[in-house]
């Protein structure tokens, strides 16, 4: 295992590391310490690498993922996983707002709260947050499931188009175009399957399911170009 | 973008570490605002009917000496100084009305930073370590301390332009955004009688919030009335005399985390500012909510 040490190393020489197992794969296990909050933390992964980092980190931390599996033991900054392309990004403490934002793949597990705009314009990935999410969760999300355990804030949804929202607490209110669905078995399937890689004992029924209305925007063919 | 750090003591045993603890927070905002910084400390206070004015003159050999003797003359009060760099906190033992007045009519060569009982706002152009060290911030002692650091986006590199502003007695603020209804204010303020010194949007908050407590308002209900008529992006840290308090605009797109111990309340634009506090892996870390209003007032918590 590779252990790198933020206080002695820059935090551009540790993504480089990281980066080189893109090309010359043979380090899979890395440890981080001494992050003191630091921005872009092991940003632009692209191999099969288990990341731990252990403190709290700044913005971005595991931005553009793809295939890694990173887990922050600690609270994470704005943006973390911002972009991820698959692999798994775990927080063990609270992220900041815009968690997941444009995530197209992967998995991102929080396991505190999070703040504003988690999932805003995700676009097909797989977020489970175990405690509270903060307002305009999900604003304008594409695609992708989000998986609140506790409460969401004000606006859950605003203005949503395909991406498929879970919440088992308390919405505040919901956005433009964000309606309660019936929660049919296919989602209580696809639902449990979520927790379960979140490793949670919630109950999939106790859940609610919101999806768009689809009447702020429009699938007519004839306005494709 | 800028930074922001506020610190606010809750254990008076420590209030002869409070610049020490707080240099390296206003350093770790430097990436954040690299231009100019400035902080507003509070402690050192002086007894009722006295007040305490920080006056400033770009001229490092200026002769404080003389003006002490020319308003202690004139005023026939009580008039002593001490120097810190370009910068001379005044304690003049009469109100802050005729203190300030004076300084104002008779000295128009000096800036007046701020004027109270308790406060004292140095700033300068350059890098937050820079003014950390010309002001011997290690060194300094008080209740509470709330600092800024500059990356200026809307108007030039200056000394007039650097934060934190300060508009009434004791009472200061830092702010991270901008306010989109700022001119507006302005204009109200001038109605009320409460003339800005300068162009820059986060004066007329403090303008704003002088305003809300001169009508009576205690600082949370002033800060009640500031998310209804302050439009804009903004996390904002307020000192008072004896208060410190933490605020985001609804939305909080602006950053900001506060962590609290046993012993002390820190406020600060990212969490790199935070790492250098005692004993903050065992602090509560949180970052506060939109439009919420969390404050900490030294009498509240003794009484």
């Amino acid at each position: 295992m590779q252990s790198i040490n933020l206080a002695e190393h820059s935090v551009r020489q540790l993504n480089q590391l990281l980066h080189d197992q893109y090309h010359h794969f043979d380090q899979p296990q890395w440890q981080v310490s001494a992050t003191s909050g630091q921005h872009n933390i092991a940003c632009g992964l692209n191999q099969k690498l288990e990341v731990n980092i252990d403190g709290h980190v700044g913005y971005f931390c595991a931005g553009m993922n793809q295939l890694a599996h990173v887990t922050v033991h600690g609270n994470a900054g704005q943006g973390v996983a911002e972009n991820m392309m698959s692999g798994t990004v775990h927080v063990k403490g609270d992220a900041s707002s815009a968690a997941g934002a444009t995530a197209h793949g992967g998995l991102l597990i929080i396991d505190g709260n999070t703040g504003a705009r988690c999932g805003i314009s995700m676009k097909g990935c797989d977020i489970v947050v175990k405690g509270n999410v903060g307002h305009m969760s999900c604003f304008m999300a594409q695609a992708g499931t989000l998986v609140v355990c506790g409460d969401a804030g004000e606006a859950l949804g605003d203005s949503l188009y395909e991406t498929v929202i879970y919440v088992k607490g308390k919405v505040q209110s919901l956005g433009a175009d964000c309606v309660e669905k019936p929660l049919t078995k296919k989602h209580l399937m696809q639902l449990k399957k979520l927790l379960k890689s979140a490793d949670t004992e919630e109950d999939p029924s106790q859940f609610k399911r919101y999806g768009s209305a689809r009447q702020l925007y429009n699938f007519k063919v004839d306005n494709a170009y | 973008m800028c930074g922001i750090v506020g610190l606010y003591l809750k254990n008076q045993s420590l209030e002869n570490q409070l610049g020490s603890m707080f240099a390296p927070m206003l350093e770790a905002m430097t990436g954040r605002g690299p231009d100019s910084a400035g902080f507003a400390i509070y402690g050192d206070q002086v007894f009722d009917g006295s007040t305490k004015i920080t006056l400033r003159h770009p001229d490092l050999e200026y002769d404080w000496d003389t003006l002490a003797h020319r308003a202690q003359t004139h005023l026939a009060v009580s008039v002593t100084f001490m120097r810190n760099h370009h910068a001379a906190v005044f304690k003049v033992a009469t109100d802050a009305q005729t203190a300030s007045g004076y300084f104002a009519t008779h000295a128009p060569e000096v800036a007046l930073l701020s004027a109270g009982q308790s406060i004292e706002i140095l700033k300068a152009v350059g890098l937050p370590a820079e003014i950390s060290s010309d002001f011997n911030l290690t060194s300094m002692q008080g209740s509470h301390i709330i600092g800024h650091t500059r990356m200026a986006t809307e108007s030039a590199v200056t000394l007039e332009g650097s934060h934190p502003f300060s508009t009434g007695q004791d009472l200061c603020l830092v702010h991270n955004g901008s306010f989109s209804n700022h001119n507006r204010l302005r204009t109200e303020l001038a109605y009320h009688g409460y003339q800005m010194q300068t162009e820059n949007d986060t004066e007329v908050a403090a303008g704003y919030l002088t305003w809300r407590m001169d009508q009576g308002d205690t600082l949370d209900q002033s800060l009640q009335h500031a998310l209804q008529d302050l439009d804009g992006f903004y996390t904002l840290a307020i000192g008072t005399k004896n208060g410190f308090a933490v605020i985001r605009d609804p939305i909080a797109c602006k950053p900001a985390v506060l962590a609290e111990t046993d012993d002390y309340v820190a406020m600060a634009s990212e969490y790199q500012a935070l790492t250098s506090l005692v004993n903050i892996e065992h602090a509560r870390i949180w970052e506060p909510e939109p439009a919420t209003i969390y404050s900490w007032q030294r009498d509240s918590q003794q009484g």
